[in-house]
């Protein structure tokens, strides 16, 4: 249970994300957020709510509908020593401005033998579980960590997106910045005031244990550290690895980790194939096989283009702290 | 055809440009032609693996970057703009080092030529992919409009082709809805690659897309470096002076194939690119000048010396430096040293 000290609030990850931006635009006028509907409605979440009032329309941007732009026009700014923070409403409009990321922010810094870079933040609500249907749940980390030149941030602790925010905000390099929205209220947690900065690519131990890695991110890492507490209750020892970032990637916890469990389960809301799993899978294979007293188990979601809105739809899709407790048990007792 | 009737000018219109910029804009034309066939013949010679030519760009990109004031304005180019990037600072030397591709390259040679960035001229770095960069001069635009820095306006450039992609519209969109300092400038060369305007758009006159937008549009005789400067210098201090964006069209040809790695006569004949050729920009222009007594035929004659010469010496200087290493492939990846996924 989260309580708020002298030098800490209490929560949760939309107010945590609310009060890192805040913070931001008060402390760097070259930092200005664009994106639908995050003017005067304050973004369909509220993140921004009230912020326009503050810091004006030239500081938050209403932008047309028009997400390849958005991206494209954040770029422009950084190229041009703004720091601007793009907000994409929800992760499943991402992909008009998939150009935009991929072909030219992750690039930028390269392309020009790093005469021009890209300092920029875009930021995103993905993920299931509430009922968002087919276009309104999508995960898509794994449709952009295939590329070098962009970092991908994924936190899911208010702590963590208060840290990991300022370190995006403060990289001198394209961050994609997402926020599972099923946390975004459920969440609560204790954030330290002042400001601080988390490296982007450092996992974090959430629980420590012996007798099998688990490593996930996102909504995922709550249900995991449900599932390794009532493991616990059954004297089964499990370790629990928030991953944060998924590029760059800490190899060096996981690997750490592994060798001490010598087993690995990885858990993800995205589906399997082609997924982070598979990334981490493939390097723990190729770096700690001989280490390992078990077959790496990815638990992900099935291989369809995505959740449905019928309840028994996205049930199927989504895991849960009891699935989740399945398959530790079985690894452990492996 | 979105055809202005190209008409050789009797007279000279300066439009308030004095003798020298005149000669500077002939200078550029000059140069920009022979750099463009220097990079062809290297890559006859099979020492370059590919040249991108701009012969017909020449009148268009030398006025255009007249109206560009260095130091100030910004440029976002597409990868035809050789001339408009000597016009407004880039060295002949430079632009071989980009042929060449180059370790002293200001892309380190990662990039095809022609794709140049350069802070110091206050070009920014643009990518292959077509339309890509307009919402960046966008950006930019913004930024100088944030930072209340009037007198400085952003000149961005594209191909008529270019303008059936998303990112041109969402580009004007913003810029009209904002009001900012920019200029767009298509350079309407008839083609894209070997697709003709007739199969790119409905409607001929890139510049009435202006209306729609809510900003002013105009079309030139790109063949007309005056009518050229004439235009985007109204546009340009427009821009500067917060009287928002402006879209130009400037109707010109491409008189060489797409690239070296394209064969045009796959697609139209050699009778039509001799019959626009009739019309080409670099003699029309040298005529009027010598016409109107800016300069003497001796005049035109050592300065196209001059500038072969200049070409040649870039051409040895930058084909003597050394190539990227190896080890270069894995800087600016990220700030700072990256240590690669193995
Ligand atoms: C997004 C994208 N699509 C396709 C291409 C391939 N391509 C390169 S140049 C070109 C034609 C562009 O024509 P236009 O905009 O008229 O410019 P021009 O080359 O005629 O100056 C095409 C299709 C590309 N580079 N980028
Ligand atoms: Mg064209």
């Amino acid at each position: 249970m989260a309580v708020a000290t002298s030098s800490s609030q209490v929560l949760n990850n939309v107010e945590a994300v609310r009060a890192t931006l805040y913070e931001a635009l008060k402390n760097d006028d070259k930092v200005v957020i664009l994106g639908e509907d995050v003017g005067s409605r304050g973004n369909v979440f509220l993140i921004t709510k009230d912020f326009v009032k503050e810091f004006g329309t030239e500081r938050i941007i209403d932008t047309p509908i028009a997400e390849a732009s958005i991206v494209g026009i954040a770029v422009g700014m950084a190229m041009e020593g703004l720091r601007p923070i793009a907000e994409i409403q929800f992760a499943d409009f991402i992909y008009p401005s998939f150009n935009q990321i991929v072909g030219e922010a992750a690039k930028t810094r390269y392309r020009s033998n790093g005469e021009y870079t890209c300092p920029m933040v875009i930021r995103t609500p993905y993920g299931g579980g509430v009922r968002g249907a087919l276009s309104h749940s999508v995960s898509v980390e794994a449709l952009f960590y295939h590329v070098p030149g962009l970092k991908i941030v994924v936190p899911s602790f208010p702590a963590d997106v208060k840290g990991l925010l300022n370190a995006a905000i403060d990289d001198p390099d394209p961050v994609l910045f997402l926020e599972h929205k099923k946390t975004y209220r459920l969440i609560k947690g204790e954030v330290p005031d002042g400001h601080y900065v988390i490296p982007i690519g450092k996992a974090d131990v959430k629980k420590e244990g012996s007798q099998l890695s688990v490593v996930s991110y996102g909504l995922y890492v709550h249900w995991a550290l449900e599932a390794a507490n009532q493991l616990e209750n059954e004297g089964m020892s499990v370790e629990v690895i928030d991953l944060r970032s998924v590029r760059p990637m800490d190899r060096t916890a996981i690997l750490q980790s592994v060798r001490k469990t010598r087993k690995l389960l990885i858990i993800h809301e995205d589906n399997k194939f082609g997924g982070i799993g598979a990334e981490i899978s493939a390097m723990v294979a190729e770096e700690a096989l001989f280490d390992l007293d078990a077959p790496i188990r990815r638990l992900a979601a099935p291989d369809v283009p995505a959740m449905g809105y019928a309840m028994p739809l996205e049930e199927a899709y989504m895991s849960s702290p009891a699935k989740m407790a399945d398959a530790m048990r079985e690894m452990v007792k492996f | 055809m979105a055809n202005i009737p190209t008409q050789v000018r009797k007279s000279l219109e300066r439009h308030g440009l004095s003798d020298e910029q005149l000669r500077t804009i002939f200078r550029t034309m000059l140069l920009q032609r022979q750099l463009d066939n220097r990079g062809f013949q290297l890559n006859r010679q099979g020492k370059v693996p590919f040249a991108l030519g701009s012969e017909g760009h020449e009148a268009l990109q030398a006025g255009a970057a007249m109206a560009f004031n260095r130091g100030k304005d910004i440029l976002a180019p597409y990868y035809r703009d050789l001339g408009l990037s000597i016009g407004i600072g880039l060295t002949p030397y430079e632009i071989m080092l980009s042929i060449f591709a180059r370790a002293a390259d200001h892309n380190g040679g990662r990039q095809f030529p022609n794709h140049y960035s350069s802070k110091r001229a206050g070009l920014m770095s643009f990518s292959s992919i077509l339309a890509a960069h307009i919402p960046h001069a966008v950006g930019a635009a913004y930024a100088l409009k944030y930072r209340k820095e009037a007198g400085r306006a952003v000149l961005v450039t594209f191909g008529d082709g270019t303008t059936s992609e998303g990112e041109w519209h969402e580009s004007m969109n913003f810029a009209a809805v904002h009001k900012l300092p920019i200029v767009f400038l298509c350079e309407n060369n008839q083609w894209a690659i070997s697709t003709p305007l007739s199969l790119q758009m409905g409607q001929p006159n890139i510049y009435k897309r202006a209306e729609g937008y809510g900003m002013p549009g105009e079309q030139f005789d790109g063949f007309d470096p005056l009518a050229t400067y004439d235009a985007c210098s109204r546009a340009m201090e427009r821009a500067r002076n917060g009287g928002g964006p402006t879209l130009l069209e400037g109707v010109c040809y491409r008189f060489l194939a797409h690239s070296t790695d394209d064969n045009d006569l796959t697609y139209r004949t050699r009778e039509d690119v001799s019959e626009r050729r009739k019309d080409d920009p670099v003699p029309r222009f040298e005529n009027l000048l010598v016409e109107s007594g800016i300069m003497t035929g001796e005049q035109v004659a050592a300065m196209k010396q001059d500038v072969l010469h200049e070409t040649n010496e870039a051409t040895d200087k930058a084909e003597a430096m050394p190539f990227p290493t190896a080890d270069d492939l894995y800087k600016h990846v990220y700030e700072g040293a990256w240590e690669p996924w193995q």
